[in-house]
């Protein structure tokens, strides 16, 4: 079958391009170019001059051990996040696939975290998990005789703020998953059935070797998810501390050019960003879409 | 009534419903303040616009004390910054350092011809907003420092006298010690802990926080906090910390709800949280100066201040610039500046307007309400005359990512120091740099 579309006028395709064009080229291409720009320069605050450096903001930042933890930071928080994440979702999914009825309701109680803002979600955690006054913290040293404190521990204030990022995005990834699974034929399960096959066994043979394109698909999303938009969750609820263990790059892209007004630096910052998600991307469809069955 | 009369005195009500849209000044102030505080700044603008024919102030809030110093910069360089803006004083220095975006306080009063004395201000309050050159940078607006407060309820029960706050370090000590003992368990908590225990802490002390005067001599400046005194009062704090007499609560202000809980007996942080202490405290509580080392020479000479200034924007036209100035001088109202001290918990900014709360029994009524004025009615030396850095935002995130570590056993008090001047030593580097080009 052909699948080109044949167009009488040679500009016609650019024409209806034109628009879509125009958005990523206004919204990505000129906003990363000038960041690109940005990061070789050094500027005061109200930009009354500006100074060539070269590579010297990349050098600085590379210098900085601080940044260099900052990597593995990010790391460990966006590979918990996407497992975490992904790994959830499609278990609530395919329980909620299974439900007869309140399905509808069901559904929609997962899908409400999603409407809510990510500073919101951070702030929510961090009622429930403040030391001084969070329900969830006073509960588990009531009765566990755990002593909560992410102000002070490091794996408390990474589970945290993991906990948070995760809740936020499974409705997301719980839609999509939910999707997937309905638009699986039934006849393949019932078939499956038919044969003998317990419901793990057709889980495993046949549901999710057939989603495994919104499984990738979801990986690179929350993959990107985690890099980029979490610095709000993590803003309301660690600041990145204790010290600087849960501030992952983006948020120091953030603290950095909008708290601290270094727009050079954190331009640097936001360029090594944009290249190790690019890096990341290329790696995700070269190596894992290979074992994706479309 | 006649025809012509008509038209005339239709004419004339025409001419006077136009006239004060078209003499009207409007001036444009960014704020940052939040809840009361808002509330606070409206009523002065709406007073002051009440007041007057020819200018009218219209306050916007743009987002918290960070936020609003970005929003600033970006319409700056979009060509459309507000007339007035609010900067916290952590952005002083770079403010001061932007001079083709701002004009001075001092050169606007004069050029308006507004009157305007620069001396009736607290010194160290407006020692802090003056360049080298005598001349008042920006207007002190809502100004606080660092003060002492404790659960007087907690002390009786504790066996302290409830009357006597602990005035010394060891005092501080000896008296968590007693309320650990009683069974509290939080003794002593902090909010600030760069501005409470090394910045007002270095100048409590007399002793500097930075070179070049803390930052008053230029941009040269390098952070200094690792002098032996410094090093005492954070293995001090570390011991404190290890033996469960002081409690960390996290960063900024995240530490008053524990105190107001009654949860920590003893507090420092900003004299702007008695409003919270003084609204939500359900146990008698008592205002103090802070603590210091009582054989340190010189100690204690006067706090650091806090809080937020007005900085007027340059590129305007002439006659905004006088409607600031008028602005400006009905806020150096002595009446206006006690009803605003009354109200907020602010310092009063003049001395005359101290003078005028003491005289209304304001402080005999709340008492504890003087302690951060006295704190700072005093004459200033060169080394306690403030702290003003570059990129100061970044060095305090630095100092409290350095500092966590110490609370949480990982690094010793002296590590953490010194990592915290390295790292923060390059950022002042960075603003050194960036300010020497724009000159």
């Amino acid at each position: 079958m052909e699948k080109r579309a044949r167009f009488k006028h040679p500009l016609l395709p650019w024409l209806l391009l034109t628009p879509q064009l125009l958005i990523v080229g206004v919204f990505f291409f000129w906003p990363a170019a000038q960041a690109v720009l940005q990061s070789m320069q050094l500027q005061d605050s109200f930009g009354l001059s500006t100074q060539w450096v070269g590579l010297d903001n990349f050098k600085t930042l590379f210098a900085d051990r601080a940044y260099l933890e900052s990597f593995q930071t990010t790391a460990l928080f966006s590979v918990l996040v996407a497992a975490l994440g992904i790994v959830l979702s499609l278990m609530l999914a395919v329980f909620a696939d299974r439900i007869v009825r309140g399905a509808l309701l069901y559904r929609s109680l997962l899908i409400i975290p999603y409407a809510v803002a990510p500073a919101v979600a951070g702030v929510l955690w961090v009622f429930m998990f403040s030391p001084s006054i969070g329900v969830v913290s006073w509960w588990l040293s009531r009765s566990l005789g755990f002593e909560w404190n992410h102000l002070l521990h490091s794996g408390h204030a990474m589970t945290l703020i993991v906990a948070a990022a995760v809740w936020k995005q499974i409705s997301y990834n719980f839609l999509f998953f939910l999707a997937g699974l309905q638009s699986i034929p039934k006849s393949l399960i019932e078939a499956a059935a038919i044969d003998g096959a317990r419901p793990w066994r057709r889980f495993w043979t046949i549901q999710l070797p057939l989603l495994s394109p919104t499984t990738f698909f979801l990986l690179v999303i929350n993959v990107v998810y985690a890099f980029f938009d979490t610095f709000a969750i993590i803003d309301a609820t660690t600041s990145g501390g204790p010290g600087r263990d849960t501030a992952i790059l983006v948020y120091k892209v953030y603290q950095d050019g909008v708290k601290g007004g270094d727009l050079g630096g954190s331009a640097a910052q936001s360029v090594v960003l944009m290249l190790v998600v690019v890096a990341l991307t290329v790696v995700q469809f070269r190596f894992v879409e290979k074992k994706v069955n479309y | 009534m006649n025809k012509p009369s008509l038209v005339l005195a239709g004419g004339l009500m025409a001419l006077a419903l136009a006239a004060p849209a078209q003499a009207q000044v409007e001036v444009q102030w960014w704020h940052s303040m939040t809840g009361g505080l808002n509330e606070w700044v409206n009523d002065l603008a709406k007073q002051f616009n009440d007041s007057q024919k020819d200018y009218k102030i219209v306050p916007t809030f743009k987002g918290n004390y960070d936020e609003s110093m970005t929003a600033a910069m970006a319409a700056f360089r979009a060509g459309n910054a507000p007339h007035i803006l609010q900067v916290f004083e952590v952005g002083t220095a770079t403010m001061m350092a932007s001079k083709a975006a701002i004009k001075p306080v001092g050169e606007v009063m004069k050029q308006s011809g507004v009157q305007f004395d620069p001396k009736a201000y607290v010194p160290a309050v407006s020692a802090y907003y003056t360049a080298a050159s005598g001349e008042m940078m920006s207007f002190p607006f809502n100004s606080s420092t660092t003060i002492f407060y404790y659960n007087k309820d907690a002390f009786k029960a504790a066996g302290l006298d409830p009357n006597k706050a602990p005035a010394t370090w060891p005092e501080m000590t000896l008296a968590a010690a007693k309320l650990k003992a009683s069974g509290h368990k939080c003794p002593y908590t902090s909010s600030w802990v760069s501005w409470v225990h090394l910045e007002s802490f270095s100048l409590w002390h007399n002793t500097l926080f930075a070179t070049q005067n803390n930052g008053f001599g230029g941009p040269s400046a390098r952070l200094a906090f690792n002098s032996p005194l410094h090093l005492r009062h954070f293995d001090n704090l570390a011991n404190m910390s290890k033996q469960g007499l002081f409690v960390y609560k996290g960063r900024a202000s995240a530490a008053v709800p524990a105190f107001v809980s009654g949860e920590c007996a003893m507090f420092t942080g900003s004299s702007g949280s008695y409003a919270d202490v003084s609204k939500g405290a359900k146990f008698a509580y008592g205002l103090a100066p802070l603590p210091y080392y009582p054989d340190v020479p010189g100690a204690p000479q006067n706090t650091a201040i806090g809080g937020a200034s007005l900085w007027v924007m340059a590129g305007k036209k002439p006659a905004e610039y006088k409607g600031v100035a008028e602005f400006f001088k009905y806020l150096s109202n002595p009446e206006v500046q006690s009803a605003s001290h009354k109200r907020t918990g602010y310092l009063p900014i003049t001395v005359a307007a101290f003078q005028l709360t003491e005289k209304s029994g304001f402080y005999k009524d709340k008492p504890g309400t003087d302690v951060a004025v006295t704190q700072m009615i005093r004459k200033t030396t060169d080394k306690s005359r403030g702290i003003r850095l570059g990129n100061f935002v970044n060095v305090r995130t630095i100092i409290d990512e350095e500092t966590e570590a110490i609370w949480a056993g990982k690094k010793t008090a002296k590590e953490a120091l010194e990592a915290a001047m390295q790292r923060g030593n390059e950022q002042l580097d960075r603003f050194e740099k960036a300010t020497k080009a724009a000159h």
